[in-house]
């Protein structure tokens, strides 16, 4: 295990804050400057993030579609959407006469708050996480769900029917799919008996919980992908933008940067679920061990702790980016039918399943 | 006729309209359907036309016999050379003359790669429709090849303008059969990846099984042609009852189906690009020796008289009525687009069902707008 503490980056961590420390006595202003350099950091990190999932869909797509993709603005067209992003700034934010102005500015604000405020309980390495708080699942499935209020909000407030339609589609979509998201969570909470993130991490030394729970864990990862998919209004499930029905839905009446926050909000939510299924199916940033192979293991160990998570979190995300450029988009009652009476009744069943397991330590 | 369309109708409680069109992406041109919807269900539709009416009819009226043809590329756009064909096989008909057997075997490859071409861009447009982006992508590769032949051939990708009456305007380009058959191969190839990416998805299954359904009576009643009547069991392909160019020489089979639903709908269209790839591959090794073109007087002038000659586009049945005063413009040409019908049956079929299928349903008819509008 000393390799693992080798790239862990507490370390780091430690040192800035005795840094900070020994040159500011008062405590509240010293909560005060970490707070802020954590929000910083977090803020830039999360928008190169964005760029950086934004580059691989276009890339992802263009892989799929027998295309090149962005590939003159940078190294392999890696600042194109940098170019975009400066061109959004500049272009005008309207604001459609009719609309409720209040809540129409507010609704992208909203949307990316709610996505950004999950990031906190994420352990991106070993030991560093923003806040390791002890209901961390719970605390990211209930604050990612906020983000309906901002859909809401938009398709209400824009004064178009197609926003409107588009805004009842994802409310309607993102309730139901919600109890699918969370009994997959909860299948992972019942086998390691608790609910912080770093503690679930920590259950997972001697193996994933995808390997160490039999099938029903298995069936929980497919759940949850599927169900997270669809909160995240993303395709086969992006019934709320459906371009080719609603011309856009709830974000049809937005342009310039409060556009580019619904993108960047969809974008930081990709990352938390992908994120999410990695930390509890995939062990986080919990190297792959096979069982006695001692050198083998050993070898895993040397790669850093954060490749491990990003490695794991960026797999789901091209999962979830391969099959949006796959398959065609569901209808909305098809849409809750597969929620309400197939997800729902198997999630149920799956939990007895997994709680089963782990009443009797079935489970590796 | 107009207080036909604009039927009054009152908004009850609860219910809304919306405006589809007239730009909107999944109405593929300025076509403007007003919606009345409850909730996500759809009452009451009424499409409104008109808004890229070039009067094609009318400009005929003042152009040459030689000239109006091309006139009509603009219309299908989609199937510029089908739509050349007929207009060349009516002034034909009035001249009492007929093609070459080159041009008449010449004409008929090419109509049959123009309707593979343009049931590719509808199958990858009813992808795109469902939300489904890639097979767009894999539509267009083979389409791209296909217009490269007709580039090297007529001249053009697009519109056409090769057919001229009696015949072809210029002989084929040497490497026609070569490249014919270099694409057929390719197309046959990649049916396979068609049917892997789109036919069996389940997701798309469920989205198109039973949706819009169009009984034969209502397929026979409201005048729809072409696929969209052969999927409701109405046997109806011009090729089969009233073969023109070299159709009465192949062996081909007219694809029926009974289901009458959307899906049923895209399986003719699939199994017709089957048919149409057979039809090529009967006749391009056989194309006959000798001159292209019938030889014809500068200026033509029709007999008085009338003359109708209907041809089997992609989407249906498409009439040219010519009538003549004996001078060297049509007194009036009247077209009769399969669009048109088909357009007049969406409102009755799309009743009842919800939005996500209504663009379900304008897909698996395969409206071309400006076919509508003329």
């Amino acid at each position: 295990m000393k390799s693992v503490i080798l790239y862990s980056l507490s370390g780091f961590s430690t040192y800035i804050h005795n840094l900070l420390s020994s040159n500011i006595g008062n405590n509240l202003i010293l909560l005060i400057t970490e707070l802020t350099i954590i929000g910083i950091t977090l803020l830039i990190s999360l928008v190169l993030l964005c760029f950086f999932l934004g580059w691989m869909e276009r890339r992802v797509a263009a892989f799929m579609e027998l295309r090149l993709g962005p590939n003159r603005v940078g190294p392999q067209g890696t600042l194109q959407i940098v170019a975009d992003t400066v061109k959004l700034l500049f272009k005008e934010g309207l604001t459609p006469s009719k609309s409720d102005k209040f809540l129409f500015n507010l609704a992208p604000f909203i949307v990316v708050v709610a996505a950004m405020m999950a990031i906190a309980p994420l352990a991106f390495a070993k030991n560093f996480s923003i806040f390791d708080i002890n209901i961390g699942v719970l605390y990211v499935s209930s604050v990612s769900s906020l983000s309906v209020l901002g859909v809401l909000m938009a398709g209400w407030s824009s004064y178009n029917k197609y926003s409107l339609l588009g805004a009842m589609r994802s409310g309607a979509q993102i309730v139901s799919y919600e109890l699918s998201v969370g009994l997959s969570l909860i299948a992972i909470v019942v086998l390691s008996g608790n609910t912080s993130l770093g503690e679930i991490i920590n259950s997972q030394q001697n193996g994933w919980w995808i390997f160490k729970g039999h099938i029903p864990a298995i069936i929980a990862f497919v759940i949850f992908i599927i169900a997270s998919t669809a909160e995240i209004n993303r395709a086969p499930f992006d019934l709320a933008e459906a371009d080719q029905e609603l011309t856009g839905g709830f974000n049809t009446e937005y342009s310039g940067m409060k556009f580019a926050m619904f993108l960047l909000a969809e974008y930081i939510n990709l990352f938390v679920v992908s994120a999410m299924g990695a930390t509890l199916f995939l062990g986080g940033w919990m190297p792959f061990h096979i069982g006695n192979w001692e050198s083998f293991n050993q070898i895993m160990d040397y790669i850093p702790s954060f490749v491990w998570f990003m490695g794991k979190t960026f797999l789901i995300i091209f999962i979830i980016m391969w099959f949006r450029w796959t398959f065609p988009r569901l209808r909305v009652d098809q849409l809750l039918k597969l929620e309400w009476k197939y997800l729902l009744p198997i999630s149920m069943i799956n939990i007895i399943l997994i709680t089963l397991i782990a009443i009797m330590g079935w489970h590796f | 006729m107009r207080g036909l369309i604009e039927e009054d109708y009152t908004t009850k409680e609860g219910e809304f309209v919306i405006n589809i069109g007239p730009q909107h992406p999944s109405t593929h041109g300025v076509l403007h359907l007003k919606v009345w919807l409850n909730g996500e269900t759809i009452i009451k539709i009424q499409p409104h036309l008109g808004y890229i009416h070039r009067s094609i009819e009318k400009m005929s009226e003042r152009l040459s016999y030689r000239n109006f043809i091309f006139a009509t590329s603009r219309m299908d756009y989609l199937a510029a050379h089908i739509n050349n064909e007929a207009c060349a096989l009516a002034v034909e008909k009035g001249l009492q003359i007929e093609a070459t057997p080159r041009a008449k075997v010449v004409r008929t490859i090419l109509s049959e790669l123009t309707r593979l071409s343009s049931h590719q861009l509808w199958w990858a447009s009813t992808g795109l429709d469902l939300g489904a982006v890639t097979p767009f992508f894999y539509a267009f590769r083979e389409r791209e090849a296909i217009l490269d032949i007709m580039d090297e051939t007529c001249g053009a990708r697009l519109t056409q303008n090769y057919m001229v009456p009696g015949g072809l305007m210029n002989d084929i380009h040497p490497n026609f059969q070569k490249r014919t058959k270099e694409v057929l191969k390719q197309i046959k190839e990649k049916f396979k990846e068609y049917d892997d990416i789109l036919t069996g998805n389940v997701i798309f299954i469920n989205r198109t099984k039973g949706v819009g359904y169009l009984s034969k009576e209502d397929a026979l009643s409201y005048g729809v042609t072409g696929p969209t009547a052969r999927a409701s069991g109405l046997s109806c392909d011009i090729r089969k009852w009233a073969p023109y160019s070299a159709y009465p020489s192949v062996d081909f089979e007219e694809i029926l189906d009974t289901e009458g639903d959307s899906y049923s709908r895209y399986l003719i269209r699939m199994k017709e690009m089957k048919q149409s790839v057979s039809i090529i591959e009967q006749l391009i090794d056989n194309i006959p020796e000798g001159d292209f073109q019938e030889k014809t007087k500068n200026v033509i002038k029709l007999p008085k008289g009338e003359f109708y000659q209907r041809v089997e586009t992609p989407r249906g049945e498409l009439g040219v009525y010519i009538v003549s005063e004996g001078m060297s413009s049509p007194y009036r040409i009247k077209y009769r687009s399969p669009n048109f019908s088909n357009l007049s049956v969406l409102p009755t079929i799309a009743k009842g069902y919800k939005i996500g299928d209504l663009v379900a349903i304008m897909a698996t008819i395969d409206l071309v707008i400006p076919d509508i509008d003329r």
